[in-house]
């Protein structure tokens, strides 16, 4: 049988500007050879609140420029009139997502420098919301890998069972999304009658989902040449960027804060860090693939460990006058995402003096994309940037 | 004090001059450094010390020292520890030396900073290109002179039919309509 002519196709790139070694083309957008579009900010093809300015030869981008500012909402300025607690309802607003990393960094920041030591049980019950927040992230970003390629039917699983956790967040703080739990000295209640067991069958579902996922998007053709090799991250470019987490470890890098900087009681836990060596758009997905089994296995092991009875807070001074200690720290979590960070300044006043978030998306969607995107076709945009796992409300606050 | 950070601290004291170390915990100290010395010592610290991971620039206002306080946050990844140098600044015309050249998402950074507190960093790409607010005609918004309240009743009609109350006088006439009768 002849071979087909399709598989040794060499494209014909006369027509196409070269790539410099810094990965930029050099463009006269004058030659009428370019066009200029904008990707979003109302496209599905953007994760979340934010748009791109392309410039395209044919289906090739050129240049890409990254635009923000849909969402600003002028929470650091805010915090600046606001007494600590006042701040508490706000900061969880950061990043809609995974609102909890916000709630456990800011309570961890005022706990650090008014010398707070919370009890045992709050660091578990802490966890568990974290975790569980991961969780219901990664539900909606492992099949919202396949959705960017055109396979729907994970996305509708995971929006299920998504919901799943949703309820028992609910059960647990009394919100869905936002969910207020972490108060600064520990946190609001414990586990309700039950939760053990419906969190439970939740999960049993959920690893009966992984199995399914694996067949129907990782070992699917179409997914795989859609993601194989795409927006490849070198491991150079990790520390010339700040690049952290999962896009991180796919490129073989042993990075993860829970076991760096062991904060709570990870250090008690039994888990290694998932790492790859090659981090393009399927290693990434697959990697956080790996993270979502680890993390229902995380689940389980802190629930075992939870106490049912117990001092679940610490002693605070009367919030509405609480003056913290003239100081500044930098407190860290690994969110989905990566290294999700605040800084936090007291003047020793009611009022903080400044509270400044340290997303992943900060650089994910604004320095390594603009880079990611130099070359790319414009079909695979939007597969990259959910590989990326950008969050924009963290990028403007 | 950790043995990295302490080792890291006597190298750099034979070099540059540092004041104001203070230890937060045991993997984060903060240090006070001079501002003609930091980029060299930012470079120092990635290419010397493997402080190879940039992990924020931020900046305090202290409006009543007429200072910002710039912080540059620098990581050990190999060993787990964090130095954070704070530069004073002069708020009148602030300006900064860049570090676009040492760390890829500094120029994000810098950019950000020229919007919202009006420091400047020559040099660095796209620097004065609108971040976040575009067509903005104040002042810097994040600056603590920058009056929100002020601003907002500039700029935004009042919606008709509301009025504004005292809450303490509000609440006293609701519940306690007779007291001072």
């Amino acid at each position: 049988m002849q071979t087909s002519n399709l598989i040794n196709w060499q494209p014909d790139r006369s027509k196409f500007p070269d790539q410099l070694a810094d990965g930029s083309f050099k463009v006269d957008l004058s030659s009428g050879k370019y066009v200029k579009i904008w990707h979003g900010p109302n496209h599905p093809g953007v994760t979340g609140n934010m748009s791109l300015e392309l410039t395209l030869c044919g289906d090739e981008v050129m240049d890409a420029k990254t635009h923000v500012g849909y969402l600003h909402r002028g929470f650091e300025k805010l915090f600046e009139r606001r007494k600590f607690i006042q701040c508490f309802p706000t900061v969880i607003r950061m990043c809609v997502a995974e609102p909890d990393y916000n709630e456990y960094n800011y309570a961890a920041a005022i706990e650090e420098l008014s010398g707070i030591k919370i009890p045992e049980a709050a660091k578990w019950l802490r966890m568990l919301a974290l975790e569980m927040s991961r969780l219901q992230t990664l539900l909606r970003i492992v099949p919202g890998q396949g959705g960017t390629t055109g396979l729907g039917i994970g996305v509708q699983w995971g929006v299920y069972l998504r919901d799943l956790i949703l309820d028992r967040f609910e059960e647990l703080t009394g919100g869905r999304i936002y969910h207020m739990y972490m108060l600064p000295g520990g946190v609001r209640g414990l586990l309700p009658d039950g939760f053990r067991k419906r969190m439970e069958e939740n999960l049993k579902e959920i690893d009966d989902f992984v199995q399914r996922i694996d067949r129907v998007q990782y070992q699917n053709a179409v997914f795989k040449k859609r993601t194989k090799g795409i927006a490849v991250i070198p491991p150079e470019w990790v520390d010339q960027y700040g690049i952290t987490g999962p896009n991180a470890r796919a490129a073989g890098f042993n990075r993860d804060v829970r076991k760096d900087y062991p904060y709570l009681n990870y250090d008690q836990l039994d888990f290694e860090v998932n790492t790859d060596n090659f981090s393009d758009i399927y290693n990434r997905s697959r990697l956080r693939w790996r993270d979502l089994q680890q993390t229902v296995d995380l689940i389980r092991q802190i629930m075992d460990k939870i106490p049912d009875k117990g001092d679940f807070k610490a002693k605070t001074p009367n919030v509405l006058h609480w003056k913290i200690e003239k100081g500044e720290t930098y407190i860290r979590s690994e969110s989905s995402r990566g290294e999700y960070g605040y800084y936090v300044v007291s003047d020793g006043s009611e009022y903080p003096r400044r509270i400044n978030l340290r997303g992943p998306s900060y650089i994910h969607a604004v320095s390594l994309l603009e880079r990611l995107l130099k070359g790319a076709n414009i079909a695979d945009i939007g597969a990259i940037m959910v590989s990326l796992q950008s969050c924009p409300p963290e990028i403007e606050r | 004090m950790n043995t990295t950070i302490e080792e890291t601290l006597t190298s750099l004291e034979s070099r540059f001059e540092l004041k104001d170390i203070k230890q937060q915990r045991g993997d984060l100290v903060f240090v006070t450094v001079k501002k003609e010395q930091l980029i060299s010592l930012l470079t120092h610290m990635r290419d010397n010390e493997n402080f190879t991971h940039f992990v924020m620039l931020s900046v305090v206002d202290w409006i009543e020292d007429g200072v910002f306080q710039l912080s540059y946050i620098l990581n050990n990844p190999e060993k787990h520890v964090d130095i954070v140098f704070r530069c004073m600044i002069e708020r009148e015309n602030a300006s900064m030396e860049s570090a676009h050249h040492l760390w890829k998402q500094v120029a994000t950074y810098q950019r950000e900073l020229y919007e919202m507190y009006g420091i400047d960093f020559p040099g660095s790409p796209r620097v004065h290109e609108s971040f976040i607010l575009e067509g903005w005609d104040d002042i810097p918004p994040m600056r603590r002179e920058f009056d929100t309240k002020k601003y907002s009743e500039d700029t935004y009609f009042p919606r008709p039919g509301r009025e504004s109350k005292d809450p303490k006088e509000h609440m006293k006439n609701k519940l306690y309509p007779d007291a001072d009768k």
